[in-house]
């Protein structure tokens, strides 16, 4: 027995071993950017190893806030965000809704498609939906343009019809023999069951809206219509631009993320996780 | 389950009118616009214009050269490295599980641009940490981004620091669905851990490793911002331009939404040909 328990803490020991590092390595990034956005700009270009933060980050984001409207671009990308959540987890869990418990002509086939979506290039759609939104309906540079048309979303249906399948017929039969109108039931009855997958959804959901970039750089490119990872890309790569200021505005849009996870970590996971379990 | 066609599609609407108008028709519009003029006003139908041109162009074959590279060398490395992450973080002899999950999980939540501006600042030539900490070691500096395969192997290295823990969370919930008992039984019949793995957790878990490829491989090649914002414009030289900066640069530089397409329709098809791949590989033997 004694021997037992000495191969398992050779190989306990073997494990945080290996992992310990790989660990830091992974972690490495992250802290550089919480160091990086507490130098002075010359304290980051200097030749020494710096690798503790100093206190440098209210200058930062001075001339961050200087170099871009920061605090404008953080404005949009919340309001947005919170928008597009709400709305994108009405219209999925209303699809999850009829996916799930209603049989009807034509289910198949918008089955078949959502799922085909998946494995279907963004690129493809990309022209088209910034012809229709900029030229024919001339919605660039507005709220608007930055929140419907990434309101389509394959993964998220497929979750929420996952959650409503799962949930006993007997449940919604016995509201039905009562004269329960269907949309009641599902507003009253299937959504707060369904609180826990919901939570998932719309933290995945607002992450997507909040670190979108492609979409938001090319429909939102005007001074004041920009969300804040457009305005932050907007810096990188100019000559004259504090990287101190950079690095305060990738903290500012990652930390508050960052405690969000930790405070909600397992309907993270289980948001991302849905995706493979069928 | 009870069959009304008008609650259904009540309940419906919305999302297929969504899907109808920013999905549906731009799939068909593209494909229209790959065979039209677009520089000329009005725009005209010239069915070899643009496919012509890719066919001929060198920057198309740089672009999708480079693309293949990076799914070939950064795919199946991210997803060995997820495998491992998994496979660790699963052990009942790991303490403090917590910590090393934040550490793995935590690129999950960055934003492309918040993570593409950290690795830009640490591999830079001289005032770069990473150079600093190999000079400290008594290795040579590495200029990151003047040279072609330094670039790629940064941008590979970005984007598998952003996506292994992803996949590592969708691989580890595969295995926490299979059952205890296969493995009790198998370490009643002394079957070492190591066979273990790949005798039982493997080939269960081939069709999440399989899911977990694909949606890499269709990420991968549309990589966009890493080479856009990290590599400044796919440099140097074009030597980390990919088809979705390609792409990019075409439509919404050069305002060539013709040719533009064109490039979206080969990396659609590239998608439908790596997706039939896929249902071949986790077809029900019968």
């Amino acid at each position: 027995m004694s021997s037992l328990s000495s191969a398992r803490l050779k190989r306990s020991i073997a494990l945080h071993l290996f992992l310990t590092p790989l660990a830091l390595i992974w972690l490495f990034p992250l802290w550089m950017m919480v160091v990086f956005s507490t130098m002075p700009d010359n304290g980051i270009f200097s030749p020494g190893i710096e690798l503790l933060p100093h206190g440098n980050f209210i200058d930062n984001f001075n001339n961050l806030q200087r170099d871009t409207d920061f605090v404008g671009a953080i404005i949009i990308s919340v309001c947005v965000a919170v928008t597009y959540t709400v709305l994108s987890v009405l219209l999925t869990s209303m699809a999850g809704w009829a996916l799930a418990r209603y049989q009807f002509f034509g289910k198949s086939v918008v089955v078949a498609i959502i799922l085909g979506t998946i494995t279907l290039p963004y690129a493809v759609v990309l022209i088209p939906q910034f012809i229709m939104v900029a030229r024919d309906f001339k919605l660039a540079n507005t709220w608007v343009a930055l929140i419907v048309p990434p309101l389509f979303n394959s993964l998220g249906v497929l979750f929420m019809r996952q959650s409503f399948s799962m949930m006993p017929d007997d449940l919604f039969d016995a509201a039905r023999v009562e004269g329960v109108k269907e949309w009641r039931i599902f507003v009253f009855i299937a959504l707060p069951l369904a609180r826990p997958m919901l939570a998932a959804l719309c933290i995945i959901l607002f992450l997507a809206s909040w670190n979108n970039y492609l979409w938001p750089l090319l429909i939102n490119s005007q001074p004041g219509s920009m969300t804040a990872p457009v305005a932050l890309g907007t810096l990188i790569g100019l000559t004259k631009v504090s990287w101190g200021g950079i690095m305060a505005g990738a903290v500012m849009l990652t930390v508050p993320m960052l405690i969000v996870f930790v405070l909600l970590q397992r309907h993270f996971i289980a948001g991302i996780a849905a995706g493979a379990v069928k | 389950m009870r069959n009304r066609n008008a609650t259904a599609y009540r309940f419906l609407t919305p999302y297929l009118l969504i899907f109808a108008i920013f999905w549906v028709w731009p799939i068909i519009s593209s494909f229209l616009i790959s065979f039209q003029a677009t520089r000329t006003v009005p725009w005209r139908f010239a069915p070899g214009f643009n496919w012509g041109r890719l066919i001929g162009d060198p920057a198309f074959f740089n672009a999708l050269k480079n693309t293949l590279l990076i799914l070939v060398i950064q795919v199946p490395v991210m997803i060995a490295l997820a495998m491992v992450m998994a496979v660790l973080l699963n052990s009942p002899l790991l303490k403090a599980r917590g910590l090393y999950r934040f550490a793995f999980f935590a690129p999950v939540v960055v934003g492309e641009v918040a993570y593409s501006a950290v690795f830009r600042l640490m591999f830079s030539l001289d005032f770069g940490i990473v150079n600093k900490l190999l000079n400290s070691i008594g290795l040579p500096k590495v200029d990151w981004f003047s040279n072609v395969t330094p670039a790629m192997a940064l941008i590979m290295i970005a984007v598998t620091w952003r996506w292994a823990g992803y996949n590592a969370i969708i691989l580890l919930a595969g295995m926490q669905s299979i059952p205890d008992d296969v493995y009790e039984a198998a370490t009643l019949d002394r079957v070492s851990k190591l066979k273990q793995f790949f005798y039982i957790t493997l080939p269960l878990l081939k069709p999440v490793i399989v899911f977990c490829a694909v949606l890499s491989i269709i990420g991968t090649m549309q990589l966009f911002t890493e080479p856009f914002l990290i590599t400044e414009r796919g440099g140097p030289g074009g030597g980390t331009e990919t088809l979705g900066l390609l792409l990019y640069r075409q439509g919404f530089r050069s305002l060539n939404f013709g040719y533009a397409s064109a490039v979206a329709y080969t990396m659609a098809g590239l998608a439908i040909a790596i997706t039939l791949v896929q249902l071949w590989l986790t077809r029900e033997p019968k």
